[in-house]
């Protein structure tokens, strides 16, 4: 049986931990907030492009001059596969069931026959890909450490998968990341990023013209050619403030696990310690009795 | 027919106005074009340039860097990649970082450097003559 002294070592030990955890739990309350209401704010404009978009792209894919990042090369050989985590870990199942869907994806996609390159977008996305498919990684990025990722970091992903896009790295581009359901739930989603025309939903309101039909200034083809790029970036933006959201939400709910889990620890090695040490003085007290009583 | 336009702005981070106002002036890229209500469709790039916001006799000015408008039925959205809120410029910081772009295309190594200074200069020589216009 251990001794008090190592019981009460321990008790401390959890002790710390808790306080630990618990801190954790308020800080990410704190900034999941920050970044939920980041998340929010950048809805409307992904909305409303999503809707311009859905717009356009009706009544330009058919057309011959359509652009590639709209329709596609007319190939689907080789998929790109943009995995976005978190930079750290502590946060439950967040990175790991972002990492498994990639892991579903690749394995889905090579047994098609088609050959997949992957850019990580966080540390720990990077570290559960590479051990397996390290040789399919050709880029990885860290996320500027705490800070919730912003309007720059999208432009340069969206710089650098519209760049290799162009030079013909890849047709397809796939977008894996956190879904923010709500703060305790966030589930792994797989998007469509390039062609565009794949990830517009059907079920994007459109605006009802009455009968009207658009003016377009310029004209058509060069709005989309302008807007395309941005479309690009701005659910990259989406997507990396959802997934700064769901890292917080999935910490502070880990963090909250994990300090109750302590209290429940500390409860029992408190049991343990005053029976020990009750244990130890009736011990102590049989002793001197049968001492006294052998005089 | 309303009387008044649906008017929404928004930007890449918020949000920067939703409600309804008499008229807007949109800075086009083949010129600017006021919406009144009952508008008819338009969708259409737009240039570096201030959008006015008129409201009874109140007119707000807002300064857009890129993005689009759409007019339906509805009302006028504008998209903006960047927004900046000309009441809150401040005009001497503007003709600094203006002068500071000019400097940087001068300093720029590579075409790269170059064209990101450019695009600074056009962006700060749209917001101090939107200031002034």
């Amino acid at each position: 049986m251990a001794s008090l002294k190592d019981l009460r070592n321990r008790i401390a030990s959890v002790k710390s931990t808790q306080k630990i955890t618990k801190a954790m739990q308020m800080v990410a309350a704190a900034k999941l907030r920050r970044a939920q209401d980041a998340a929010e704010a950048a809805g409307p404009y992904a909305e409303r492009m999503a809707s311009v978009m859905a717009n356009l792209s009706s009544s330009m894919k058919d057309s011959p001059g359509a652009s590639p990042l709209l329709v596609g090369t007319g190939k689907t050989d080789t998929y790109l596969l943009l995995v976005m985590t978190a930079d750290r870990g502590l946060c439950g199942g967040f990175n790991t069931n972002i990492a498994r869907k990639a892991r579903e994806r690749i394995n889905a996609l090579q047994s098609e026959g088609k050959s997949v390159k992957i850019i990580t977008v966080g540390k720990k996305g990077a570290d559960q890909l590479k051990r397996l498919h390290s040789s399919l990684i050709v880029k990885t990025y860290d996320l500027s450490g705490g800070k919730t990722p912003g309007k720059e970091a999208a432009l340069e992903f969206g710089a650098m998968v519209r760049d290799m896009f162009a030079s013909g790295e890849f047709d397809v581009c796939e977008l894996i990341s956190s879904e923010f359901v709500s703060v305790i739930s966030q589930k792994p989603r797989a998007q469509t990023l390039i062609p565009a025309v794949d990830a517009i939903d059907e079920k994007i309101a459109r605006p009802d013209l009455q009968g009207a039909i658009y003016e377009y200034e310029p004209d058509e083809e060069e709005i989309l050619n302008v807007l395309l790029p941005r479309y690009v970036d701005t659910v990259i933006l989406s997507s990396l403030l959802e997934n700064a959201a769901g890292e917080m939400g999935a910490r502070m709910a880990a963090m909250d696990n994990a300090t109750r889990n302590a209290g429940d620890l500390i409860d029992k090695l408190n049991l343990i310690y005053n029976r020990t040490r009750q244990a130890k003085i009736t011990t102590e007290l049989t002793e001197i009795i049968s001492g006294a009583e052998a005089l | 027919m309303a009387d008044k336009l649906h008017f929404d702005l928004v930007s890449p981070e918020r949000r920067l106005f939703e409600g309804d106002v008499d008229m807007v002036v949109v800075p086009g890229e083949e010129g600017d074009f006021g919406v009144l209500p009952g508008h008819a469709p338009v969708m259409s790039a737009i240039r570096s340039g201030a959008i006015s916001v008129h409201d009874g006799a109140d007119i707000r000015r807002t300064f857009i860097h890129g993005g689009f408008a759409e007019v339906t039925p509805d009302g006028l959205t504008v998209l903006a990649e960047e927004a900046i809120d000309l009441a809150s410029v401040d005009a001497a910081q503007v003709s600094k970082d203006l002068a500071d772009a000019k400097e940087d295309i001068g300093l720029a190594r590579d075409d790269r450097e170059r064209a990101v200074a450019e695009a600074r200069l056009a962006k700060y020589e749209a917001l101090s003559e939107a200031l002034n216009g």
